[in-house]
């Protein structure tokens, strides 16, 4: 635990997600982790990337794991699901395939950094999990919670092939950890279904849908709210749900978090700290969650 | 009343390509699918697709590129790897889906003013050239290039990411241009 964690935000992180990583940072301070950002850190490449140039997507996402090892850390941390999956995938096919490290390194011997796929790479849930645990966790809560249950989302990425968070079909950790701060959950088919990622971009009303049936669902089964691990399935859950009313004429409104929101909330951090007042749908529910000065910066 | 032939012979085939991706990363274990469809039914956008996962593997490994290539179902595979979790056969499918979508655009082939690899081609372009991805940015310029009329639908949800500040219209950079990969000038000409 002594470790200083290499951070490698991703662009998300910086725009859309802001609040995700607000509420990573204050956690984790308040939980006395150390974080240090990877100094000029470039975009991990993410799915579109890899869907023009393979052999450069690599390269690209290699030069990140280069400047983590270049720090002097053997642990990376990457948040957003999309930059974990591609840092995972990229030091896998770097292992595996000699054709393909051999151009990797190629690339970062003429830049100076080191060559070496020896870099960790690991997911804040996990860390929270493994690392900090959740008896820690537990010995820390000051807030209780007095909302309905919630339905923890890991969407996809971040559970799937190359991933060490959790298992890829029942992933069950982000339920254990809301559990140590005393928010209770429910148990979902759905929770690994794909919200379609940038469809809601491309192909609008297909990726609204993937949405819509996730919200459903979940509200079927009792939740009240959904927490998530990656800035993409917040943005879509988030963003499109007064679409999503206007189009099926219905009251769906449900409060999306981050699920280092509520575990900073359940030990003691302020809304402001926790990006909270930067979420879109939810607002009328969680009036009855959480103190009024709270509420009253939430809109 | 026009009568066409809806499928294709054997020899129509090419044999040799479905031989060339097989050897592919990623790509080696595509003669072991057993069609089960298991892909298909744990995809979530299978039911939108022209042809289902399971189909297009079995196009692949048969040798109907064209098909395969200009098919919408590799553009809209959003990477969730679901069935490559669930595959009892451990096939890469998600992996397949990314070298075809590779070679779609390298060939050409691929549905023409189709959003999503409009959206691959710029964000390519930009990552290539400053490091970092932009989200305004980028969406202005996939609609630009498809269908500009979508920006005015995207006016109220603007609206509120900037009410809540997260709209950036930064454009980004990295200090270090030079350390990003160095063909990227040879593989935008390609596409």
């Amino acid at each position: 635990m002594s470790d200083v964690y290499a951070y490698f935000p991703g662009c998300s992180m910086k725009a859309t997600g802001r609040a995700y990583e607000e509420s990573l940072l204050t956690l984790f301070r308040l939980l006395d982790v150390k974080l240090q950002e990877i100094d000029d850190w470039n975009c991990c490449g993410a799915t579109s990337y890899m869907s023009v140039d393979e052999e450069s997507a690599f390269a690209l996402s290699a030069r990140n794991l280069a400047l983590a090892q270049h720090s002097g850390k053997t642990q990376l941390m990457a948040p957003c699901a999309a930059c974990y999956l591609v840092l995972r995938k990229t030091q896998d096919y770097v292992q595996r395939y000699p054709e393909i490290r051999e151009h990797v390194f190629a690339g970062l011997k003429a830049t100076g950094l080191p060559m070496a796929n020896t870099v960790v790479t690991r997911h804040p849930l996990e860390i929270l999990y493994n690392d900090v645990g959740l008896d820690r966790i537990r010995a820390r809560v000051v807030r209780k919670w007095t909302g309905g249950p919630i339905a923890c989302y890991y969407g996809c990425q971040a559970v799937r092939p190359y991933s060490e968070v959790d298992s890829s079909l029942n992933p069950t950790r982000m339920d254990e950890l809301l559990a140590a701060a005393g928010i209770p959950t429910v148990n979902w088919a759905l929770k690994t279904k794909c919200c379609g990622g940038s469809l809601t971009g491309t192909i609008h009303h297909v990726g609204v849908r993937l949405n819509y049936i996730l919200l459903k669902e979940a509200a079927r089964k009792g939740a009240e709210a959904l927490v998530t691990l990656c800035p993409l399935c917040h943005f879509n859950l988030d963003v499109y749900q007064s679409e999503m009313r206007r189009q099926n004429r219905e009251k769906l409104d449900l409060p999306i978090f981050f699920f280092t929101q509520l575990l900073g909330w359940a030990i003691g951090a302020e809304f402001k700290e926790l990006g909270l007042q930067r979420s879109i749908s939810g607002a009328n529910a969680i009036e009855k969650w959480f103190t009024a000065q709270e509420v009253a910066a939430y809109v | 009343m026009d009568i066409k032939r809806e499928m294709k012979y054997q020899w129509e085939a090419d044999r040799e390509w479905a031989q060339q991706v097989a050897r592919l990363p990623g790509c080696e274990k595509l003669s072991s699918c057993i069609q089960c469809g298991t892909c298909s039914g744990s995809c979530p956008l299978s039911i939108y697709m022209d042809y289902t996962p399971r189909r297009i593997i079995n196009l692949v490994r048969e040798g109907f590129r064209e098909d395969a290539l200009a098919s919408q179902t590799i553009w809209l595979c959003a990477s969730c790897y679901n069935c490559a979790a669930n595959c009892p056969q451990k096939i890469q499918i998600t992996d397949i889906m990314y070298s075809l979508k590779r070679e779609a655009i390298k060939s050409r082939l691929y549905p023409k003013r189709f959003t999503i690899p409009i959206l691959a081609r710029e964000f390519h372009s930009i990552v290539s050239s400053r490091g970092r991805s932009s989200e305004m940015w980028l969406v202005l310029r996939m609609a630009l290039k498809s269908n500009p009329m979508i920006l005015f639908t995207m006016i109220g949800t603007g609206w509120q990411l900037f009410r809540t500040g997260r709209m950036s219209l930064r454009m980004d950079k990295i200090n270090r241009i030079h350390e990003l990969p160095s063909d990227k000038r040879k593989t935008m000409e390609v596409c």
